[in-house]
């Protein structure tokens, strides 16, 4: 492999000082931030801090003034359909299956840029391995779904596109604990067996903690803190940012 | 305007299953719908005879190959068209120009160019021609978004309308245009009603086998999932208003072929074929046989040609009433299935 193509040192991908402004307001205020190949980075804050916009900003769905995104060290393009090819899958908060199509219809949704079936054929299948639950209800309509079933699906139609970095929003959200704790499995399990780099936004602080690598913790569109897991269990600062305490724009180092 | 049945999919998944009589009842309007149309068909033309039978027969070919196409992009993408006159239009008034009869308009003042087309080289040209300029329109107002679309469409019908009634060197204006050729193969003119019937029927089955062949690929999934979450298909790389132009051009050729064939039956077009409420009308057809469903828009285009025709038979609306009649009944027709039956007598989706 060539150092030069593929810097093996540097991180997968490099967010340098994202600003987000939607009209007035300002979703991000200068968020940098790595992930590193094959992390499960937790990001983590309260309602309306900016974590889906951090998201959405990378996949180019998100209105960027400044700052930029690298991608394996060259800077990513902000076309989505360009960003999906490079490997990049997003799963979005609220699951957003398709009722109308079947579960199988759903998945193939999660592959644009493959024109081979055999290939198609065999990630459905890696993918229902995955989560069994899909497989006997393939045909069915997504609506015949609960929402734990949803929210597999989700994540199966996300890894459909055999991504290197998958980027998931709020996958446990409106769940029921035991389907919860499923969930943070099956996230962990992708990690493990895939080696799929991960970067989950996450209310369930606990459930999250426990899967990740690293945290950050954002706040009103700047990051508050930046470090292992442990460090956030040890410091105050989610109490702080969630109680409106934490003073934004100074980011605490491990 | 977004067009759903169960946007969230949590109220989908929580929503608890309607009862069994619920079931039956509402299959059973379906099957009403059906049987009502049908019979009512059968009825009316037998007993009107067979003459009447036959030009009712082209009219709903004609109607059906409007809502069917339309239904594609207001069914399939959620996007409102009333713009879809000005594209039957197109189509007609290629016809009429590249076929009108030379010998006819030399003896005229007021001349047109004429060319002599046979029919089937006119035909491709208005089909293309259609598609031409749905590419420029879709390309002009490419954003696509759900709230402007109707005026932009309804600005599209308003541009054709008065471009076919001032384009007057090549359109004749308000007088329209006459001796628009008949098909023809080889030697054989399908000009009887009998044969231009059959033919209308064959280029109906030919665009419900586009249409269906259409939404059900992948490309049809993709619309169904743009209709649903235009947002979330967005997401995995979909160029979503590339999709919706490709549909919006496909359905404004059938629409340019419906015009084509038109123009050919009745052999005079003017101006007052192409006016605004007969896309409305069409809209109406389409939302009465049920989005996104081809057999709701042969039915609700059947259901509507029924009601139209049969309107001049009855004794206490003097004939020249008949045309506001039909869209009085078809307006209070429309509110009360938008208050009853959201979902058109066959659909699924609401508007
Ligand atoms: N499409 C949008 N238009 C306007 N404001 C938005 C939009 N999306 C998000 N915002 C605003 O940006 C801020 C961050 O939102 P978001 O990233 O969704 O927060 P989080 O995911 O952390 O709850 C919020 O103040 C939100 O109201
Ligand atoms: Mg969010």
């Amino acid at each position: 492999m060539e150092p030069s193509e593929q810097p093996t040192n540097g991180p997968l991908l490099r967010l340098t000082d994202i600003a987000v402004h939607y009209g007035a307001v300002i979703a991000l205020n200068g968020v940098s931030l790595d992930v590193q190949r094959g992390e499960v980075v937790a990001l983590m804050g309260p309602n309306g801090a900016g974590k889906s916009t951090v998201l959405k900003a990378i996949m180019g769905l998100a209105p960027v003034v400044t700052g930029e995104v690298h991608w394996r060290g060259d800077r990513l393009s902000a076309a989505t359909h360009e960003i999906v090819q490079e490997g990049i899958a997003f799963v979005p908060q609220g699951r957003r299956v398709f009722t109308h199509l079947s579960i199988a219809e759903n998945l193939e949704m999660g592959c644009l840029y493959l024109d081979d079936d055999a290939e198609q054929a065999r990630r459905l299948e890696a993918v229902m391995e995955l989560f069994p639950v899909l497989y006997p209800k393939r045909r069915d309509p997504a609506s015949a779904m609960s929402g734990g079933q949803q929210q597999m699906l989700a994540l199966g139609r996300g890894l459909m596109a055999d991504p290197d970095l998958l980027l998931l929003d709020e996958p446990t959200l409106g769940l029921a604990p035991i389907i919860v704790t499923e969930v943070f499995e099956k996230v962990a399990e992708i990690s493990e067996r895939l080696r799929t780099t991960i970067m989950v936004v996450e209310h369930n602080i606990k459930g999250v903690l426990d899967i990740a690598d690293r945290a950050y913790v954002l706040d009103k569109g700047n990051i508050a803190h930046e470090g292992t897991p442990q460090s956030v269990r040890d410091s105050t600062i989610l109490t702080d940012v969630f109680l409106g305490r934490a003073n934004p724009g100074q980011a605490s180092e491990d | 305007m977004a067009i759903s049945a169960q946007t969230d999919a949590d109220a989908a998944a929580e929503a608890p299953t309607p009862g069994l009589i619920t079931r039956l009842a509402r299959g059973n309007i379906e099957l009403w719908a059906n049987l009502l149309v049908i019979t009512w068909a059968i009825v009316f033309m037998a007993w009107q005879g067979t003459g009447f039978a036959i030009t009712i027969g082209t009219v709903f070919a004609i109607w059906a190959i409007l809502a069917v196409s339309l239904n594609l992009v207001v069914g399939f993408t959620g996007l409102l068209s009333v713009g879809h006159v000005g594209f039957f239009g197109i189509g007609a008034y290629t016809m009429a120009v590249l076929t009108s009869n030379a010998s006819y308009e030399a003896a005229r003042t007021d001349a047109i160019p004429t060319y002599g087309w046979p029919f089937f080289a006119a035909l491709p040209v208005a089909v293309v021609l259609a598609g031409v300029v749905a590419v420029v329109v879709g390309v002009a107002f490419n954003r696509f978004r759900d709230d402007i679309f109707v005026l932009v469409s309804f600005g599209f019908a308003i541009i054709a309308f008065n471009t076919f009634l001032n384009l007057r060197e090549i359109t004749r204006g308000a007088f329209g245009i006459h001796e628009i050729e008949k098909p023809a193969i080889g030697g054989w003119v399908i000009d009887g009603e009998l044969e231009f019937l059959l033919f209308s029927l064959a280029l109906l089955a030919l665009v419900v086998l586009v249409s269906w062949l259409v939404v059900s690929s992948s490309f049809g999934r993709v619309l169904t999932a743009i209709r649903e979450d235009e947002e979330a298909i967005a997401v995995f790389g979909y160029r979503v208003t590339h999709y919706k132009l490709a549909i919006w051009v496909i359905s404004a050729m059938m629409a340019g072929l419906a015009g084509g064939l038109f123009a050919s039956w009745t052999s005079f077009i003017d101006p007052n074929s192409f006016i605004l409420l007969e896309s409305m009308l069409l809209v109406s057809i389409v939302i009465l046989g049920g989005l996104a469903t081809i057999w709701g828009s042969l039915l609700g285009a059947m259901a509507f040609v029924l009601m139209e025709e049969g309107m001049r038979f009855l004794p206490f609306i003097p004939p020249e009433y008949v045309g506001q009649a039909r869209q009085i009944v078809l307006g209070v027709l429309l509110v009360l299935l938008m208050l009853f039956r959201p979902q058109g007598l066959v659909g699924k989706y609401r508007l």
